[in-house]
């Protein structure tokens, strides 16, 4: 592991729409073990904010307890960040997303983090839609605490000490399709072609987007018998390539009658998806359920963009709120002043 | 036979069912008593449950202006079957007892020392209205028409309630009317009336209560308010007895004064959680993204919040929690009313944390400390909890009416903006530069390049960099406990009052008492009474924590000193012992935890006992004999 992180970059590294290079993402160096799937997430949420020219100070960072919500240490060191409490990160979310409703909100959490201690907050988090990117490495263990078994964790998966896990793991994509996520996705830290547009997406999503990242424990979980090592997972890959462009953002690539079809976001971003059966739809919630399924059932992980709901209603919509943010109102708009107090009074008596 | 006289000073019970639509008419009955210009303090004691049990409602008339429970019957109205046996025998001698005559009477519920009026009420409606409904509602309504002939209500004054309370339904005021008339012939026609117990119009006495025109409400109802008026606008909440009220009425005055007049959109948002764990998050994630934010909770709501008030403690995160308290522990008595939190808030958390604790006394209060509790959060960057409860919260209570200071500007704490991280030189998110433990914070997305910081619990060094090293640790919360010592400068200073004069003292010892919230009017009640019987005791009520350097002085200056609060294990009296250098003993315990509001008369009883036990007289040796 390095404990120095070099200073050096390229005089010439390229600069996105706002003049920023890539190291105006970059964070504090990771502590996670050499080798972890979370810090190539952190590079892919690095790259993609770089990509998307996101102002990295208007980027709120939250996430719960674990190695993987550590990680916003590590990537976008000029935005704010909040490290809360272990699986109620979805609840800091949305007050902080309630507060200033004009900011980007990336929530890394992890499986033991969403699906066990936060699975109560998780699902209402999708409920309400809050406008977020919700992102979870998912590496089938507890690193932290040296490697037990996680709820995500496969059914027959064996354990670095030989245990096989007699329990059915939970599918967090499913979970959140199922629960009306208006976007789903899956992928693998392995994969940052997918990945890196995948984040993109999601924070150009109007809504709760979801990801979830098969991200492997080098330390505990990476042998044979893992589900979620690094070549099982390589192994039964079934990948969706896809392709982001922003909004008014001119579309330059040319492809092939066919093989692409074009999701339109909110925003008027274009997210293309290539596939050999490009008959998927992603906005047939039963048939991204059974493509799931199905993949399930055949040992073959499918990962890209399962879902979404371009139309979606986000919690600040439906809570009717104004569009200047909570956060900017003073007294004026406040406190209605003593002339009322007074009105209140009269009907008291 | 003994008759009990007393004019604008008694107190009335009422035994209903709940769920029969007793309570508007009980509201009725004491609001028309308040409009008559009398002191009064009604109180709801029910179960919790939505329909069938047994449900009461007590009404304190006093012409002092005594607003705690006072102990005891008078009068007593029972409409309800299932509990008249306890209802009779709570009456007190010479006192009274009306009931509902439909049935005869059991021959085990005669007493011969009170004063029986059978008014056969299910009769009457039953006669006179089709609609069972209208029957069971309108019986409520009878029995205060007979009410009104034997104390002397002014039926001018109920029949304008009724007019505000159904305006412009015409038929239903009429319907009303009419039943009010009904129970007032019948009582008339059948019994001498007024009773030796009645009402004065405008003999109101007490000074305290003359002095400012006032408004009848409860406690949650002000929290709110002064939730609207500090300028909260984001509340997050799970819904709880007896809190619940509290962000409801936040969310209609909301609704109604919180509206962006340009887009008709909101200036607020509400969230009902799913917990309450995910209430104080959203709380706190809104707190520390720069707006004014809080939940209400209760017992077990506060329990739930403890690992998120102890991150809040460390991260240092502004976040107001209204704790009407309930009998605990756990589900405990979900309607009964205690003082049983103040050790589980004042320490809430894991690891060495202490919290902030406001303990508002009456509605008004209710209402200015909790807009000051914005102010407060946000000044010392830590989480302020109210301290309420069901009594206050829930019932109605006389109280000076709200005000507000249009020049009012927020403290909003210190918080740099993108121009003053231009010009500040350097910038720690825990530098300690004014050394009262208080450091400087930004918000996210305030500036590109400056002020950006990771927020996590304790391990951090002074520039929010992650740290595990104990000179670290130590630094950061032997700063944190600066900052609690600060607090005291922020927090309400308690409230003392000019001794009762006592001619004879039947003691030498020089005696005090603390108390706080709802225990404070029957306190000062008992006071007065113990002074009357040549115990003089000086007051001190307490109005926050951390306490204030007053309180010790006060322990100090006295030989012993009473503690009235309303839990089992005398909290509060603990709490002080942790906290200041005072000698334990000196503080003895007055209380109750019955679940229904502590009354004068165990408080003075109490006292009475202790300063009469050979104990008290042997073992406290005067202050003042010492300094000879």
């Amino acid at each position: 592991m390095s404990y120095i992180k070099p200073k050096f970059r390229h005089p010439r590294l390229q600069k996105n729409a706002l003049g920023f290079t890539v190291a105006d993402y970059d964070g504090a160096i990771s502590t996670l073990c050499a080798g972890c799937g979370h810090d190539s997430i952190s590079a892919a949420i690095r790259n993609a904010c770089f990509e998307s020219a996101i102002p990295p100070h208007r980027i709120a960072k939250v996430s719960g307890i674990g190695c993987s919500s550590k990680m916003p240490t590590y990537f976008l060191g000029k935005s704010h960040g909040f490290n809360s409490v272990h699986g109620r990160m979805p609840s800091v979310a949305t007050g902080a997303s309630l507060a200033n409703r004009a900011l980007t909100y990336i929530g890394v959490s992890g499986d033991g983090d969403t699906a066990s201690i936060g699975m109560g907050q998780f699902i209402h988090l999708i409920r309400r839609n809050v406008n977020m990117t919700y992102i979870v490495a998912n590496n089938g263990c507890y690193g932290l605490t040296k490697g037990q078994d996680s709820a995500t964790a496969d059914l027959g998966s064996v354990a670095k000490g030989g245990a096989v896990n007699p329990f059915d793991g939970i599918d967090l994509a499913s979970l959140a399709i199922l629960q009306g996520a208006s976007f789903v996705g899956r992928s693998f830290s392995g994969d940052k072609e997918q990945l890196e547009p995948l984040i993109r997406a999601a924070m150009a999503h109007n809504g709760f987007a979801f990801i979830d990242v098969v991200s492997p424990c080098v330390t505990f979980n990476n042998h044979t018998g893992s589900t979620k090592s690094y070549s099982n997972t390589r192994e039964h890959l079934e990948p969706m390539a896809l392709d982001f462009v922003p909004m008014r953002e001119e579309i330059r690539t040319q492809y092939a009658e066919g093989s692409t079809q074009s999701v339109t976001l909110h925003d008027g971003s274009v997210i293309h998806l290539h596939k050999a059966d490009s008959g998927y739809k992603t906005d047939d919630r039963m048939g991204a359920l059974n493509a799931i399924q199905s993949g399930n059932d055949a040992d073959r992980i499918l990962t890209g963009l399962l879902y979404l709901d371009p139309n979606s209603k986000d919690l600040n919509t439906n809570l009717n709120l104004a569009t200047r943010p909570l956060n900017e109102l003073g007294r004026r708009e406040l406190c209605p002043g003593s002339k009322v107090l007074d009105s209140i009074n009269e009907g008291l008596r | 036979m003994k008759k009990i006289k007393g004019i604008n000073d008694f107190v009335v019970k009422f035994a209903n069912v709940n769920g029969t639509g007793s309570a508007s008419a009980n509201h009725l009955f004491a609001k028309a008593i308040f409009r008559m210009g009398i002191p009064v303090s009604p109180r709801n004691i029910f179960p919790s449950n939505i329909q069938g049990l047994p449900t009461w409602y007590e009404v304190r008339v006093s012409a002092k202006g005594y607003l705690g429970r006072r102990g005891g019957v008078d009068l007593m109205v029972c409409v309800n079957p299932q509990s008249m046996e306890k209802d009779v025998a709570s009456v007190e001698p010479g006192g009274y007892f009306v009931y509902d005559s439909t049935k005869p009477l059991a021959p085990h519920l005669k007493r011969d020392d009170i004063h029986y009026f059978g008014i056969p009420f299910t009769q009457m409606c039953m006669r006179e209205y089709p609609n069972p409904r209208l029957q069971q509602l309108l019986k409520n309504v009878v029995y205060v028409g007979a009410l009104a002939a034997f104390l002397d209500i002014d039926f001018s004054v109920l029949k304008g309630l009724l007019n505000d309370q159904f305006k412009g339904k015409e038929r239903l005021i009429s319907s009303n009317v009419h039943a009010l008339e009904m129970g007032y012939h019948y009582a008339r026609d059948h019994f001498k009336c007024p009773l030796p117990i009645r009402l004065k119009k405008g003999g109101n006495s007490a000074p305290h209560i003359r002095e400012s025109e006032h408004i009848l409400m409860n406690g949650n109802t002000a929290a709110a308010l002064g939730a609207i008026y500090g300028g909260a606008t984001v509340a997050a909440w799970y819904p709880i007895t007896p809190s619940t009220s509290v962000v409801d009425a936040f969310s209609q005055y909301a609704e109604r004064m919180r509206i962006d007049p340009g887009s008709g959109k909101r200036n607020f948002a509400v969230v009902q959680a799913e917990d309450e764990l995910a209430a104080i998050g959203v709380a706190i994630g809104a707190g520390w993204n720069g707006v004014r934010a809080f939940t209400a909770t209760s017992g077990p709501g506060l329990s739930l919040m403890s690992e998120f008030l102890g991150l809040a403690y460390f991260a240092e995160i502004p976040v107001v929690l209204i704790d009407v308290q309930r009998s605990g522990p756990s589900t405990g008595m979900p309607t009964r009313s205690q003082q049983s939190d103040i050790l589980a808030a004042a320490y809430a958390s894991h690891g060495d944390t202490k919290q902030v604790l406001l303990f508002p006394a009456t509605p008004r209060e209710c209402f200015d400390m909790t807009a000051d509790a914005f102010d407060l959060t946000e000044r010392l960057q830590t989480p302020v909890i109210l301290m309420s409860d069901l009594d206050l919260g829930m019932n109605d209570w006389m109280s000076p009416p709200l005000e507000w200071d249009d020049d009012y500007q927020m403290d909003r704490g210190k918080v740099l903006d993108a121009q003053q991280l231009d010009e500040v030189e350097k910038w720690g998110r825990y530098l300690d530069v004014d050394g009262d433990g208080i450091c400087y914070r930004t918000l996210p997305g305030t500036h590109p390049d400056k002020g950006a910081y990771f927020t996590r619990g304790s391990s951090k060094n002074e520039m929010a960099v992650y740290s595990e090293s104990g000179d670290d640790y130590v630094q950061n919360v032997d700063r944190l406990l600066r900052k609690f010592e600060t607090a005291k400068k922020y927090v309400p200073r308690p409230k003392t009052h000019d001794p009762i004069p006592v001619k004879n003292p039947k003691t030498d010892l020089k005696l005090g008492a603390l108390f706080f919230g709802t225990s404070a009017s029957p306190s000062y009640e008992a006071v007065e009474m113990l002074a009357k019987e040549g115990y003089p005791i000086d007051t001190m009520r307490i109005r926050a924590f951390p306490f204030h350097a007053s309180m010790d002085a006060f322990i100090h200056s006295h030989d012993l000193v009473f503690v009235i609060e309303q839990n089992r294990d005398g909290q509060m009296r603990r709490l002080i012992i942790n906290e200041c250098e005072i000698p334990p003993g000196k503080l003895v315990s007055v209380l109750n935890y019955s679940g229904t509001p502590i009354t004068a008369r165990k408080i003075a009883r109490i006292i009475r006992e202790t300063l009469q036990s050979d104990d008290a007289k042997a073992n406290v040796v005067p202050l003042h004999s010492e300094t000879v």
